[in-house]
Formats: structure tokens, sequence, C-alpha cells
């Protein structure tokens, strides 16, 4: 293909230069924003803690034990629960859970949105009307009731917190992308693609596609905070998560029955842990766009 | 001028026909037998039958869509299983005290946010500008039913200073007499300032906790659109013609600034009214969004589809009126199609 025509030879060269620009741009990020450097350190924690969960426990998160309602000691640092539990490790177990939900629901929109987006930006015409209609109608919704009803409609289970968040979230991805697809449609190096011979689904998907995944990349971040929040939101008002699991939503949701009585660590430091998790997503949503689009900085 | 609300008006009905068509599907999709809880415990598969064909549920699925929409037109949103009660006049009944619990949170972010926002853009790159920022990213941070419990723990169970955070109003107060369905402005035309006062006591807590939402996209706007005028022409030529600075930044700056931000407050209300559904859940208040909850959690169908559509309406209606109240301030909206 570089043989063909000048500007897609100039679009070929682009993209190594892309890449190093990104790491020396993720370099110089991290120094000049030791936030976001902080927010990739807390992240980092939160991973650790969402793959070997059970290894770093100290207690098993489901074993209840006799020492029920204990405040935070030094064997029980984050307290006991209820029924015994210990809620450190029942904290920390949460995080696979929550992290899953938020990162498979926001893994369909991400492809679903880019697919309809794209879609609809580089066909228009009905495509984009029938798409259009498609993000009206979500959007008309107040979002958190979409959800539930989703979730009442397809029934009470994890899978469909899953798909009650991606389908919440696809909106925002659609426009997105619709709307960098839509931009680049008349440029240069599409026209020479096209010109030389491309169908229009390559075009998409080796022209178009990787040049708006930067853009994209940001969106993500800032969604996956969203989309914890959401799920959490959902198995708060019993939806989805069931009682035993270990959830930071529904840990929040029975502590809060015993704040009248004094026991504030069975509420707080799962909800602690919750927006920590969305403070660090937004954080790292922020530092991502200061390296992918500089004048976006404020 | 009429000849564009009305073509605005008449834009929202595909989104309307939408929102129609999703909630049917939901609502039919919805898991459990309505005739089966209508018949009563002790019903045969015959009076199953019976009540599914008075119901009109043995109907194709398109039938069915054309009475569903009938009944809509009518305003009908069918019967709650729980409360036995029509749908409607559930909801209505309970709409005012959702209402004034999100106008209140409103209140509150804008009082906390436009100040802030603006602070911040007169100030670029200042200690207040990093403490909006701080301030807007740690906001969205929290989830409002765990800000809610904090406030309650720290300002009911510790200091005291809040009424219990059940309801809204404590029981050996009256309910004042109805003429807005607002506890706290009744209870001031009814004259009892005593009341009122309690109805803005149970409003503190939950009102704050579902501002704090609503924060972040408020300071976050105010910030941008200030700046955004502050560095347009004009206010360089009223610069340069050395009016006082006061003058530039409140009748020239402010106000225009000022026009973007409305703007988003239609979307900001709805995207309150449902997150309201969480920080009802939390303070026992008695408004649209328990019932929704209730709703979902006991597959009551005709409460949650009748939920949903009127949220979507009410959105849908919101919107309306913020693009027009928008033609009407700001008139170089007319002139843009």
């Amino acid at each position: 293909m570089t043989d063909h025509t000048g500007p897609s030879a100039i679009d070929t060269q682009k993209e190594p230069s892309l890449l190093a620009n990104f790491w020396s741009g993720f370099v110089h990020a991290m120094k000049s924003n030791p936030l976001t450097a902080f927010a990739m350190a807390l992240f980092s924690l939160f991973v650790i803690a969402a793959i070997f969960g059970e290894a770093i426990a100290p207690y098993d998160a489901l074993a209840t034990s006799t020492d029920t309602l204990q405040p935070p000691s030094w064997a029980h640092p984050f307290g006991t629960d209820q029924l015994g539990r210990d809620v450190l490790s029942r904290t920390i177990v949460a995080a696979r859970v929550d992290f899953g939900i938020a990162i498979a629901a926001v893994s369909i929109s991400f492809v679903l949105g880019l697919g309809f987006g794209a879609a609809a930006g580089y066909f228009g015409g009905w495509t984009d009307r029938l798409v259009g209609r498609m993000v009206d109608t979500i959007m008309a919704f107040p979002l958190f009731v979409l959800a539930m009803g989703v979730v009442a409609a397809l029934g009470n289970t994890v899978w469909n917190i899953v798909y009650a968040t991606a389908i919440i979230n696809l909106p925002f991805y659609i426009r997105f992308a619709r709307a960098e697809v839509n931009s680049r449609r008349d440029a240069g190096f599409v026209e020479a693609a096209r010109l030389s011979g491309n169908i229009s689904a390559r075009i998409l998907a080796v022209h178009l596609v990787p040049n708006i995944l930067p853009p994209m990349m940001v969106q993500v971040s800032l969604n996956l905070g969203w989309a914890i929040l959401n799920a959490a939101g959902l198995s708060f008002i019993g939806l989805g998560v069931r009682p035993p699991t270990p959830e930071w939503g529904i840990m929040v949701s029975e502590g809060a029955n015993y704040i009248f009585s004094g026991e504030w660590w069975i509420f707080f430091f799962p909800g602690a842990a919750l927006v920590l998790a969305v403070f660090c997503f937004n954080l790292l949503g922020d530092g991502l766009r200061d390296i992918i689009d500089p004048k976006g900085r404020t | 001028m009429i000849k564009l609300i009305a073509k605005r008006f008449l834009s929202a009905v595909p989104s309307l026909i939408g929102v129609i068509i999703v909630t049917f599907v939901i609502s039919h999709t919805l898991p459990g037998d309505p005739a089966a809880y209508f018949a009563g415990p002790s019903a045969t598969a015959e009076s199953i039958a019976e009540t599914k064909a008075r119901l009109g549920l043995d109907q194709p699925l398109p039938a069915q869509f054309v009475t569903y929409v009938g009944d809509l037109v009518q305003g009908d949103l069918g019967r709650s299983f729980n409360s036995g009660q029509p749908v409607l006049t559930d909801l209505v009944r309970r709409l005012p005290a959702s209402f004034e619990l999100t106008l209140y949170a409103l209140l509150f972010a804008i009082v906390v946010a436009v100040p802030l926002g603006l602070w911040a853009a007169v100030n670029p790159g200042s200690w207040i500008d990093h403490l909006c920022r701080g301030t807007v990213t740690a906001a969205a941070a929290f989830p409002s039913f765990f800000t809610a419990l904090v406030l309650i723990f720290v300002f009911y169970y510790k200091l005291g200073w809040a009424p219990s955070p059940i309801g809204r109003l404590a029981i050996y107060f009256p309910v004042p007499p109805t003429v807005t369905g607002f506890f706290t402005i009744d209870a001031l035309i009814a004259g009892d300032v005593g009341t009122a006062r309690a109805a803005l006591g149970q409003l503190v807590l939950p009102a704050i906790s579902l501002g704090l939402f609503a924060l972040a996209p408020l300071a976050r706007m105010t910030r941008a659109s200030m700046i955004g005028v502050l560095g347009s022409e004009f206010i360089t030529t009223a610069r340069a013609e050395g009016l006082p600075r006061r003058k530039i930044l409140w009748t020239y700056g402010f106000r225009n600034a000022l026009l973007p931000v409305v703007n988003i407050l239609g979307m900001i209300f709805s995207f309150l009214l449902g997150a309201n559904v969480l920080i009802e859940q939390v303070f026992g208040w008695p408004g649209i969004g328990t019932y929704a909850v209730e709703a979902v959690l006991t597959s009551d169908y005709a409460a949650i589809q009748g939920f949903v559509v009127m949220m979507a309406v009410l959105y849908i209606l919101l919107n309306l009126g913020v693009d027009i109240l928008n033609m009407i301030v700001d008139p170089r909206v007319r002139y843009d199609d």
C-alpha cells in the first residue's frame, strides 16, 4: 500500500512516531503530574487485590465467627461485621467482583459503541439516522432508572448488571466514535485509501478506527469509574450480587443498618474503597487525556 | 419563534415513541406471571387463564401494544400490585416529595458550584483553581448513597445536629395542608414556621448528598464557560475601553457565561431525579424513587413501567423546556437553524 499514493505513505510513517510520542509523553506526564503517578500506583494496588484477592486477604471472606461487630483492631484492621466476618478481607476480595463488572460492561459498550458509532459516522444517511434514534431513545431515560428497569426485566443476576451498565454507557461511545469518524471521513488519507480500491469495511477497520482509539481510551478510563458507581448503586438497592458474596455496594448497604448503633466500620471501609477506586479511574482518565491531547489540558 | 418551538416540540416525538416501545418491551419481559398474581394464591389453571383473558394478556403482543398505547394516551398506567392503587395516583402523590428534594439539591449545587467555578475562572492556575479542580474530582468520585451514610453518621449519630434521618417530617409535626406539595412551602403558607423549619431540617442531609453529585458538572461548566467568555474579543474591547473590572466581570462576563450553564441545568435536574432513587432509599424518603425500588424488587410490573415512562416523559419535557427558555434568553439560538 505504501507505494500507491503520497498521503497514505505519510499516514503509515506517522504510526511509529505516535507510539514513541506516547511513551515520552507518558513519562513526562507522570513526572509533571504527580497525581497521575499516584493514581497509577493506586490502580496497581487495586489490580493486585482483584487478581490475588483470596491470597492477600488475612481471613476467609465468607467465614463467619463469634467475634461479631468488633471495632477495628490489630487483629481486624477494618473490624468485623454482624456475622463476625473480617471486613478487610471482604473489602479486598470484593475488588474482583466490582472491577470485573465494570471492565466487562465497559468492554461491551466500547466494542458495540465503536462499531455502531464508526458505521454511523462513516456511512451517514439512514445508518446514521437509525443509530441516532437508538442513542436518543437510551438518552431519553434517566440512566440509572433505565439500568434498574433492564435488570428487573432480564432477571436479577450479576451478568444482567453488566448488560444494564453496558447499555447505559453505550450512547457515550457511539456519539464519540461517530463524531471522531465523521470528522475524518473526508480526510486525505481516507480519500487516498478509497481511491486505491479499499472497500469501506477495510477503510474503517484499518484507517479510521486506529486513529480514533487513543481518544476513545480516555473515554474508557473516565467511564470505568462511572460504571463501578453504577454497578455498586444497583447492588446497593438489592439488585444483582447476592448477599454472602463480598461486593462493595452490598457491603455498604448491609453496614447501613448498623450506623444507628455506632458500628460505622462495616459500611465505611467498603464505601471508602469504592470512592478510592472511582477517584483513581477519574484521575487516570484526566492524566491519560493530558498525554494524548496536550491541548485539552487546562 | 412559535414555529421554532413547535419544531423543537415535534423533534421530541421520536424519542417519546422510542421510550414507549422500550418500556413496553421491558415490562413484557419481566419475570413472573401477572395473571397468576392477580388471580390470587389459591387460583387454578382455569382461573389464571380467565384472569389472563380479562387483563388482555392472552392477546398477541402487537394487539397488547395497541391497547397499552391507548391506555397511555388516556393517562392509564395500570394498577400496582403492591398498593392496589392506580399507578398514576401513586406516582402523582409521591412526586412532590421527590421534586422538593431534587430542587433543594439543585439549589445547593448551584450555590456552591457557580461561585466556585467563577472564582476559579477569574484566577486560573491559582490555589483557588486547584481547590475547585480537587473538589470537583473528589465530589464526582463519591457514590451518593455512601456520602449520605457518612453524613448521617457524623451529623445525626455523632454530633446530633441533624434530625432523625427518616422521612420528610418527624411524626410529632402536623403535615401541612397541601397546596404545592412541598412541605417547606406549604407549612409557610399555613403560617406554621416550626413545621417549615422541621421540614427543612429533614431536607438538609439528603439534599446535600444528592447535590454533591451535581457539583462536578456544574462547576466544571461554569469555569470553562467563564474562561471562554473572558478570552473573547468583546471582553478585550471592554478592557481597552477602560471599563472598571467589576463591570467587565459581572455585566459582560458573568451574564454571557451563564448561558451554557442554564443550558445544562435541565440535564442536571433530570440526572438528579434519577440519582434520587438511591438517596430516597437511604433516607426512607416517600418519593417516587423508593416506590420504584420496591416495585423492581417485587416485580410489580405496572408500577415499574409507569415509573419509567413518567421519568422519561418528564426528562423529555424538561429538556424541551430548557431549550425553549434558551431560545427566549439567547437570541443567537433562534437564528442558528
